[in-house]
């Protein structure tokens, strides 16, 4: 039986999703190092080091131009199925959130700017205390998801998918303490808000993370677990029937 | 591509993440290519045609290894597999075109609705009338375009009188979408057709006789893409009236007009499902290295 289990009859196929594949893994190294150092200009109090974050995330924006082309020409001239198939939807839904993932980082440094823009007083460090904490979050779930897309790891996939709740509580105890600052002092307002755009970012990117995870376990698995808000689907249906009847009721 | 490749590298001051390929699918239930049991249900809720345990021969070669499938009303079925896998031989049960064979031999039970079509009392041309048959070279008779369609409806008695016989050509050519393209030229010969026409003109020769099932064996292979595209548009429509078995070798085309595909290897039937689920989400590992092109 002349059966490679591996490798495609047509070899060439095998070179376009092995392309795909590292294009892809680039992009993840790239959004990854963005995060750290938009979080570490952001610690250090480094301008410099803040553009320069700022201006390399068109590197994330053109390999995403590059994947998303490797994509269309595999869908075109391969017409993939199968596991085939479901990677090259994985992948090019996976290229869209790293290219989110940079722009997540981006928008933290574009905060750093603003924050430290020298015409006000920077701020003081309890405003920022829950921004390292999460970004450390976002940076672990950011590494293991793609270490998880990497090595095609599901119950590691699947664990990010619980770490994006606690990501979620730790922005929502953030904000509350923001709000309650800002309350106190409000000439803490203009520094807050700020850093509230930076934690938002950060809860983002744990976002995006989720969505790779649930993208990688498609890809292995063939399901879509892809979750949706805690809606009970009898309670919608119902809804809708309640409004049918009343708008047939009362045209 | 390179510069942005050597940029990341030196940025990152460490090797990049290996992209590990994808080596363990759980989606697959069958890893062993030596396990030949038929994965997936193949039975339907309203079978048309039911196939039990069926072995053909040809002289001591087994070409279909016991086979056992329904095939539902009004569903397109599609046969896939690479050559010699016995698609064809097994499409060719159907309506017994294996008896034209001398070695060959089939056993088992192969039921259309609840009558065994293997059954000494069936007779073979009131078969082929139920059950219908497309070829993959459009093979128009020598006759006019209206012989054509005539024919099979005249030696079958259908008809008592040139006015109906008149209808039931018109109407077989329009359903198989030909009708525009013909009936200024109904007397020049079915040959002078171009080869989408032909085939067309041969599924509207298969249903003039009012079949219950029509067969098709890779009916679009010797057409060209626009006539393919006709023929599969008519399959679609046929359906309603219809239960169509196609044999193809193009797996886009199966997976465009059928609803539940039938994967073939070496005389077994190594997987049958819903079309959705074997071209997204195969079962036995032998489907998905062929639908993915890994061996054929």
């Amino acid at each position: 039986m002349p059966i490679s289990p591996e490798a495609h009859t047509v070899k060439q196929f095998d070179v376009q999703l092995a392309n795909l594949r590292n294009m892809v893994m680039e992009m993840g190294g790239l959004a990854e190092d963005q995060l750290k150092r938009a979080i570490a200009a952001l610690d250090e109090e480094d301008l410099a080091a803040t553009r320069e974050t700022i201006a390399r995330d068109r590197i994330i924006n053109g390999l995403q131009l590059k994947a998303d082309e490797e994509c269309i020409s595999i869908i075109a001239l391969r017409q993939p199925l199968g596991s085939d198939l479901r990677l090259i939807m994985s992948l090019a839904s996976i290229v869209t959130d790293l290219e989110r993932i940079g722009d997540g980082a981006k928008k933290i440094a574009r905060m750093t700017l603003h924050i430290y823009d020298g015409v006000s007083s920077p701020p003081s460090a309890k405003l920022l205390r829950d921004v390292k904490p999460m970004a450390q979050t976002a940076a672990t779930m950011l590494h293991d998801c793609l270490d998880a897309l990497a090595r095609l790891d599901v119950p590691k996939a699947l664990s990010i998918i619980h770490s994006d709740t606690e990501l979620d509580q730790e922005f929502q105890g953030a904000l509350r303490r923001l709000i309650t600052y800002m309350m106190e002092d409000p000439r803490t307002i203009g520094h807050a808000i700020n850093v509230v755009f930076i934690i938002k970012a950060l809860e983002r990117i744990g976002d995006h993370c989720k969505n790779i995870a649930e993208h990688t376990v498609y890809l292995v698995e063939g399901k879509n677990i892809q979750q949706r808000r805690n809606i009970d689907m009898n309670v919608v249906d119902a809804l809708v029937k309640d409004v049918e009847m009343t708008w047939t009721n009362n045209p | 591509m390179s510069t942005t490749a050597i940029e990341t590298e030196s940025v990152l001051g460490q090797p990049l993440r290996s992209a590990a390929e994808p080596r363990q699918k759980s989606t697959i239930e069958v890893t062993d290519y030596n396990n030949r049991q038929t994965v997936g249900k193949i039975t339907v809720d309203n079978p048309k045609m039911l196939c039990r345990e069926v072995d053909v021969y040809y002289g001591q070669k087994q070409a279909i290894k016991n086979v056992s499938l329904d095939i539902g009303a009004n569903e397109v079925i599609a046969f896939i597999g690479p050559s010699g896998c016995g698609k064809s031989t097994f499409l060719r049960c159907l309506n017994r075109m294996n008896d034209t064979i001398p070695s060959a031999r089939v056993t088992g039970q192969i039921k259309l609705d609840n009558d065994d079509i293997y059954a000494k009392e069936i007779d073979v041309v009131q078969l082929r009338a139920r059950v219908g048959m497309v070829f993959q070279k459009p093979n128009p008779f020598p006759k006019s375009i209206y012989e054509n369609v005539a024919y099979g409806p005249r030696i079958h008695g259908m008809v008592n009188t040139k006015a109906e016989l008149d209808d039931l050509v018109r109407e077989s050519l329009e359903r198989a979408g030909l009708i525009k393209e013909v009936e200024k030229r109904m007397l020049e010969p079915g040959t002078s057709l171009s080869g989408g026409q032909q085939q067309r003109l041969c599924i509207a020769r298969a249903i003039a006789v009012n079949p219950e099932v029509i067969l098709m064996d890779e009916p679009c292979s010797a057409l060209d893409p626009i006539a393919t595209a006709k023929i599969e548009e008519l399959i679609d429509e046929l359906r309603e009236n219809y239960t169509i078995v196609i044999v193809t070798h193009s797996m886009q085309q199966a997976a465009r007009v059928s609803q539940r595909t039938a994967y073939f290897h070496l005389g077994d039937l190594i997987e049958i499902g819903d079309t959705d689920q074997i071209f997204t989400n195969p079962r036995h590992k032998l489907t998905e290295d062929y639908i993915t092109g890994r061996f054929g």
